[in-house]
């Protein structure tokens, strides 16, 4: 099974605000998609909205046949078919402080998805296993490392099955040999068909692993490509700021403040 | 201006000196009553509470001038004057004091100069049924605390199962016996016919269960004064003084006569009467096992006024975060309501001012106010603690399908309950002495059976020390079983 991302014309207003202007994006089976862009950008506004965490004033977003429209976010209940294709792993890696590793992986399955306790078990020791941390099933997410925690996140929010992945700025704690590790793990997944998308200011990673690149910029998607091309010969300002920092004065008096090694809410 | 507020002052200076100046020339008799406990004994004028009428305030001024003194008035809560007395607050104590052998023991008292009945008050449709104590088996009756009345009531409670239950006034007993909520009321056959008059909607049985009198109380070491009091209170008696008195009181009647003649003429019977005084130790182990039953309701109750404060607390704090603006409005009224105002009041209001409504017993009263009360707490401490709960988690929760519901049940609600685990641990504390409150209510607890305790041996030091030991038995672990599971959870 298998099903694509698609995004069309996607525009979010924040306080009489446009946040994104209309951000056409697809993400399909196999695909592992580097959302890239300053801070302020938009990126995670675009993975918040996939999420339907955030509601959105104008655009479509469809995940296989399941489709979000315009208005604020629908009630929990209508969105079934959205919360098991879609998972989501968060910057802050956000795991369930009071729940063991294993629970953290099972919580949703047992009582969102109305698993067994030992099928949602079963699946989430492969899981973890898997991601290299069966061993710290039983530890609370104050004993793990930000490694082991965010193999733990990963693990959460794989384990509902699903067929696209949402993840904000995954690296941002990590370091160079986890980094690599997590890259690995990328792939697996992306080989197995899922897709996914990921916001990320890491270059390096994204050149490494990503098979595609979207740069933001002011609320659209300002330049799209391998990225290999987008990274090596960028040919929007946008791009060489996030390469190179801003040589060129701030594109736009919309965002006046710029911090190139901030990060997003 | 200055000068007017100067010649204020040295008016009431002067005014000051005139008055110590009239008292160095007639010394006072301080004597102590309780004025709510109301006509024929000690009434206090409803435009001036300083000025009292009633026998007793009559008996009180024959004694003072008999003495030569001027006598003046000192309020005291009536179940507190013999220990008033004795601590010097005033030279005698008048207001229906019960002749009691416990009293002997420990204070001056007069002779008697009033014979009262023991009389049992029952609604009219059960005039035939309950005649006598013996017909109240099992049956709950109610009476005033610390009187010769409640003594009774126990000792027959032993033998037949019959219920006390103890008021702090005597004007609820009556109207919790019109209302049904008590079986009878054994009480003064003085004060019977006065709730009769007042209320009615009961029969006095004819046949006394018992015989008292009413005497003065004096300090123990103030023999003298009280045999001068005796002295008067007998002249008093020969020349018709008090049957005048009596009469204009209505109290009087013809047992009354044969009594005055009786000790008017008896001299000096009162010193062979009086029993030895019971040694501390002794008197303190036939306490403990009715101090122990008194701690037990004093948990019991605390126990489950928390778990419906902590119930309770949780669906307001719930609907405080997540209800429609018009819940969370009618809910903050609620807490502010219930924290703004004494839950003395509160329990006043669900016991006596809710029985025409609902006619709660006395201990589900006592749950509910003290619940309801301190729900209004935990449910604050509960609101600050979820919204504690970092915002990401509850996002995560939302991407995994989770309802609102679930959370709250499973991710939002059991770490908030971590969060609020110590100032839980506090207020239940709190609440295990605030449980002393419910006396008012008729609930013998922890602190009012000291009090009973305390009243009948005249001292509070041993009953003081073996209450608050029972206190501290019953906080400390609780205190320190919340210790221990924060370090559980912290440590993990």
């Amino acid at each position: 099974m298998s099903a694509s991302l698609v995004i069309r014309g996607l525009e979010v207003m924040r306080a009489e605000r446009a946040v994104l202007r209309g951000v056409d994006l697809t993400v399909g089976p196999g695909e592992i998609c580097a959302l890239m862009g300053l801070s302020g950008s938009g990126k995670s506004t675009i993975l918040r909205s996939v999420a339907a965490l955030l509601g959105f004033s104008a655009g479509t977003i469809t995940v296989g046949d399941f489709a979000l429209r315009p208005g604020p976010v629908p009630r929990e209940s209508a969105l079934k078919g959205l919360r098991s294709t879609v998972g989501m792993v968060f910057q802050a890696h956000s795991l369930f402080e009071h729940l063991t590793a294993l629970e953290n992986v099972t919580l949703a399955p047992v009582h969102a998805f109305g698993w067994t306790a030992e099928r949602a078990r079963g699946v989430a020791m492969e899981l973890l296993a898997e991601l290299g941390v069966a061993a710290r099933s039983g530890a609370y997410p104050r004993e793990l490392s930000g490694g082991e925690a965010q193999r733990v996140a990963i693990a959460r929010a794989l384990a509902p099955g699903p067929l696209m992945l949402l993840m904000d700025e995954p690296t941002s704690a990590l370091d160079p040999a986890r980094r690599g590790a997590l890259g690995e793990t990328l792939r697996e997944l992306a080989g197995h068909g899922r897709g996914l998308l990921i916001a990320t200011h890491d270059v390096e990673f994204v050149e490494a692993y990503a098979t595609r690149v979207a740069v933001l910029s002011e609320g659209v998607v300002v330049e799209e490509g391998l990225p290999s091309a987008v990274l090596n010969q960028p040919s929007h300002d946008a791009t060489r700021a996030l390469l190179h920092g801003p040589k060129a004065p701030p594109p736009a008096p919309a965002t006046p403040a710029i911090r190139i090694h901030g990060k997003e809410h | 201006m200055p000068t007017a507020a100067v010649m204020r002052a040295l008016a009431l200076l002067l005014m000051m000196t005139a008055s110590t100046i009239a008292q160095t020339s007639r010394p006072l008799l301080r004597w102590g009553g309780d004025a709510e406990g109301g006509a024929p004994f000690v009434e206090a004028d409803a435009a001036d509470p300083s000025v009292v009428r009633g026998f007793d305030v009559e008996i009180a001024a024959m004694i003072a001038r008999g003495l030569g003194r001027e006598p003046r008035f000192v309020q005291v809560t009536w179940a507190s004057i013999a220990q008033s007395v004795e601590r010097g607050d005033f030279e005698i104590g008048l207001s229906g004091i019960e002749d009691r052998a416990e009293l002997r023991a420990q204070h001056a008292l007069t002779i008697p100069y009033f014979e009262f009945r023991e009389v049992l008050a029952v609604r009219a449709s059960d005039r035939d049924r309950f005649r006598t104590l013996a017909d109240l088996a099992g049956r709950r009756v109610a009476t005033l605390g610390s009187t010769k009345a409640y003594d009774i009531l126990e000792r027959e409670g032993a033998r037949t199962g019959l219920v006390p239950i103890s008021y702090d006034d005597d004007v609820h007993p009556y109207s919790d016996l019109v209302g049904g909520r008590v079986d009878a009321v054994l009480l003064d056959h003085v004060i019977a016919e006065r709730s009769l008059k007042r209320m009615g909607g009961f029969v006095i049985q004819p046949e006394p269960v018992a015989v008292g009198h009413y005497v003065g109380v004096l300090a123990r070491a103030d023999s003298a004064l009280r045999d001068s009091a005796d002295a008067i209170l007998r002249a008093r008696m020969r020349d018709g003084s008090l049957e005048k008195t009596f009469r204009a009181w209505g109290v009087w009647d013809s047992t009354q006569a044969a009594f005055l003649r009786r000790s008017a003429s008896s001299v000096a019977t009162r010193d062979s009467a009086r029993p030895a005084p019971t040694p501390a130790a002794s008197s303190a182990l036939t306490y403990v096992p009715a101090l122990l039953r008194a701690a037990g309701i004093t948990l019991a109750l605390s126990c489950l006024a928390m778990a419906l404060a902590v119930g309770l607390g949780i669906a307001v704090a719930a609907g405080r975060v997540y209800g429609p603006p018009i819940v969370q409005g009618a809910l903050a009224i609620y807490v502010e309501v219930m924290r703004g105002t004494p839950v003395l009041l509160q329990l006043f209001v669900l016991y006596y001012g809710l029985s025409s409504v609902v006619r709660l017993p006395a201990f589900i009263a006592a749950v509910l106010g003290l619940g309801l009360n301190y729900a209004a707490y935990e449910s604050e401490i509960y609101r600050s603690a979820l919204e504690a709960i970092p915002r990401s988690q509850l996002e995560a929760a939302r991407t995994l399908g989770l309802s609102e519901f679930q959370i709250l049940r499973l991710i939002r609600g059991p770490q908030a309950l971590r969060l609020a685990l110590a100032p839980m641990t506090n207020d239940f504390v709190a609440l295990l002495k605030d449980s002393s409150l419910v006396s008012v209510i008729t609930v013998v607890e922890l602190t009012k059976q000291t009090a009973i305790y305390a009243t009948n041996v005249g001292s509070w030091v041993v009953p003081g020390i073996i209450c608050a030991i029972m206190y501290m038995a019953m906080s400390l672990p609780l205190s320190r079983a919340a210790r221990r599971m924060e370090r559980r959870w912290s440590a993990a």
